[in-house]
């Protein structure tokens, strides 16, 4: 039950995007066409999870044994864009077609703070293992949605009949908005229904 | 001396980091709901951001060309954790506040950027002055977004835990402009109003 609720909380009330403002950059950088938002939602969803088992295995039996928690911040960052260069190597190898697909999304990963974040907020929560794996998946798996859907709105939106002035970014931000109003009603939904 | 103050004011604000380039938006969006937090936000970044650039501008020369962004970021995550244990010790209150956003200035677009695209390549003092400048714009920009949300979401002003407004502003605050998607909004309308004020929309049609 522990575990629904972690995941129920990451991809709707507390998703990464609408409510955690985690991820923005590349949420608005690459969410254009949905082609590219599903290469990158499949390339945040592997990294996501990856770093933060990682990260959490690294933190509970180096960094807290030794007693150097104040590291945190250094060594994820680092363990993320090792990660993330490894992961691109054995991808390259093992399979192409896949390198073709998310090639070019693999490094901006480094820089998207909702791999840290997520890999932070597992620390700050205390979360065992498998909750944390439950956590990072929830986390990268409700990013995707907001991509998704956004790129769906997105596209139609290139069509639309915008004032001038409100093109590109401020348009993007506004409808943006919107649909964090929309998963706004899911705050309270697990005190509410479930509990 | 020219080239110093050209270079310290361009990020203020032809280059804005946050309205000019739209860099950085995650804790843009994300400490705005108070005035207070979106000012001690960016202190923290003021620092970061002049720190690595000194730094990384005197260490311009010895930093192998292949290896230079793992470089950069250990320099950047170093002066972010002084930043948070500092909080944390002298500001408890609003290192709560700011939660995940201050370690989560090591993947601050902005401060990558400036390392790579001017500390890498500038001298010293020329970094430094583009360092405060980016960082005063950032912060100039936060308090902008911060003080639109908070008047609108509740109807007043608090600096330094009092209220500026005795009694309020006399409307019924709009408890949204506080929640996320107020954050969003603001944002989306401030950039669309600065390409009236510019007149950059009108030029594309």
């Amino acid at each position: 039950m522990q575990l629904f609720a972690i995941l129920l909380s990451g991809v709707l009330i507390n998703n990464f995007v609408f409510a955690r403002f985690l991820g923005i950059c590349p949420f608005l950088g690459v969410s254009r066409k949905l082609e590219t938002a599903i290469g990158m939602s499949m390339a945040v969803i592997f990294v996501i999870t990856m770093a933060s088992l990682i990260s959490w295995a690294f933190y509970w039996f180096v960094l807290e044994p030794l007693r150097l928690g104040y590291l945190q911040t250094v060594a994820f960052i680092l363990i993320i864009a090792s990660l993330v260069q490894f992961v691109e190597v054995v991808i390259l190898k093992v399979s192409p077609v896949l390198y073709q697909a998310l090639g070019i999304y693999l490094p901006l990963i480094t820089t998207n703070c909702a791999v840290l974040g997520a890999a932070i907020l597992n620390i700050r929560e205390s979360y065992t293992f498998i909750e944390t794996l439950t956590n990072g998946l929830a986390a990268a798996l409700g990013w995707s949605l907001a991509i998704l859907l956004f790129a769906g709105i997105r596209e139609r939106l290139e069509l639309a009949d915008i004032p001038a002035p409100l093109k590109g970014f401020p348009v993007a931000l506004i409808s943006t908005g919107l649909m964090a109003m929309a998963f706004l009603g899911f705050q309270g939904f697990l005190k509410g229904v479930l509990f | 001396m020219i080239g110093l103050f050209r270079d310290f004011t361009n990020g203020i604000l032809k280059e804005n980091p946050v309205f000019r380039l739209v860099l950085g938006m995650c804790p843009v969006l994300a400490v705005t709901a108070a005035v207070e937090n979106g000012f001690w936000m960016g202190m923290a970044v003021i620092f970061v951001l002049t720190s690595s650039n000194l730094i990384i501008a005197v260490l311009r020369h010895v930093i192998p060309e292949k290896i230079r962004i793992p470089c950069f970021i250990v320099v950047i995550a170093t002066f972010v954790t002084m930043a948070d244990l500092v909080m944390n010790a002298y500001l408890p209150a609003i290192h709560v506040k700011l939660g995940i956003f201050v370690p989560l200035i090591v993947v601050n677009c902005i401060i990558l950027a400036r390392a790579e695209a001017f500390a890498s390549k500038r001298p010293l003092l020329n970094s430094i002055a583009d360092g405060l400048g980016m960082g005063i714009g950032f912060t100039l920009a936060l308090l902008v977004i911060s003080s639109v949300r908070e008047i609108l979401g509740t109807a007043n002003l608090t600096i330094a835990g009092n209220p500026v407004f005795t009694g309020g502003l006399g409307f019924e605050p709009a408890r949204v402009m506080v929640s996320p998607p107020g954050a969003f909004i603001t944002m989306g309308v401030l950039l669309g109003l600065l390409n009236v004020a510019t007149g950059r929309g009108k030029l594309k049609s």
